[in-house]
């Protein structure tokens, strides 16, 4: 943790927010992990679902993209973080 | 140490669009032009003869409502939700359009990535969906069945129905106009960094760089026909949330 501001400082020794800088980097970062493992669960297993009865393709199709909307939404509240810390 | 770093805008120059006339400016302008999109369409598909097999702006409009009906409508509400079709056929055309214009060279910005459009949707869904569960249920019914769903252990009830309050009332407006905005916002801070990346490797003074230009180049195209399908995604996932939550105050637990 000290490594990255003691980087940030070298990098831009003058600048006053490298602090929210280094903050908002890592909200994102951690922000995207959760969802990305969620999105991925929840894709497999409707292709699980679709391989194992192709009737019901559609259907899972739908709640899957209902079911990816809703972890995305976790990951981009993390990126709002981010946005507001860098440029608010 | 000398460090190679990108001349990045400030994000002002980005998001923030001069007025064209006072408390009109370019975002508005695009908001202008989805509405009257969506309107010209389907006023064009209805001076089309209904009695022969669609063709033309006529074909568009109906798979579109064939798509909205079938694929939304029946899969969350049911049959008799019918009625909200025109609704949410609005709703996806209005958002589409406005997300579309990220990639149409002169625009080239989302509407939708200022909080102003997404808010007011968030806002105007909320209301809709809650004046439909107090018009079918009655208002102390509504609340009681929405924060206190069936089947639950009564001493759970202290835990759980102050989560289902806050998750009905108040994330789900928060989540549907964040998902939508960031998402946009999202991709078009992306397009800007690749764009901006190949413009400063063109330009750039070492010529050892100069021919690395076709890397970033390929992810902005790559990227342009990504948010092709951001676009009509998060389109058909604000409407589709809308039917749900339409749905889910028209028939609780169903």
């Amino acid at each position: 943790m000290e490594a990255v501001s003691i980087l940030a400082q070298q990098f831009n020794p003058d600048e006053k927010n490298n602090q929210a800088a280094i903050g908002a980097g890592f909200a994102y970062g951690l922000a995207a992990i959760g969802p990305g493992i969620g999105i991925g669960y929840v894709v497999g297993k409707a292709i699980e679902a679709m391989a194992r009865q192709p009737e019901a393709a559609g259907m899972v199709r739908t709640t899957m993209f209902l079911g990816i909307a809703f972890t995305e939404a976790l990951a981009l509240i993390g990126f709002v973080v981010f946005i507001l810390l860098k440029f608010a | 140490m000398s460090v190679l770093a990108l001349d990045f805008p400030e994000i002002s120059h980005l998001l923030v669009w001069p007025d064209i006339f006072p408390t009109f400016n370019k975002v508005a302008l695009i908001g202008v032009f989805s509405v009257v999109a969506t309107v010209v369409i389907f006023l064009l598909a209805n001076r089309k003869d209904p009695m022969v097999a669609p063709t033309g702006v006529r074909n568009v409009a109906e798979v579109s409502v064939d798509f909205i009906e079938d694929d939304i409508v029946m899969q969350t509400i049911g049959r008799d939700g019918l009625g909200w079709t025109p609704f949410l056929v609005s709703i996806f055309f209005f958002v589409f359009f406005c997300n579309i214009t990220e990639i149409i060279p002169t625009a080239q910005m989302p509407a939708t990535a200022r909080m102003a459009i997404p808010a007011t949707m968030a806002l105007v869904v909320w209301l809709v969906y809650n004046a439909v569960g107090i018009k079918h249920q009655g208002f102390f019914s509504y609340i009681k069945n929405s924060c206190f769903p069936p089947g639950v252990p009564f001493a759970l009830y202290f835990l759980v129905a102050p989560i289902e309050f806050v998750s009905t009332f108040i994330v789900r407006p928060f989540s549907l106009a964040i998902r939508l905005f960031a998402n946009m916002l999202a991709g078009h801070l992306l397009l800007v960094t690749f764009a901006i990346l190949t413009d400063a490797l063109i330009t750039a003074n070492t010529a050892a760089l100069k021919p690395l230009f076709v890397l970033p180049f390929f992810m902005l195209v790559f990227l342009t026909a990504f948010e092709i399908l951001v676009s009509v995604l998060q389109a058909y996932i604000f409407t589709i949330l809308t039917a749900v939550y339409i749905g889910g105050a028209a028939h609780p637990d169903h």
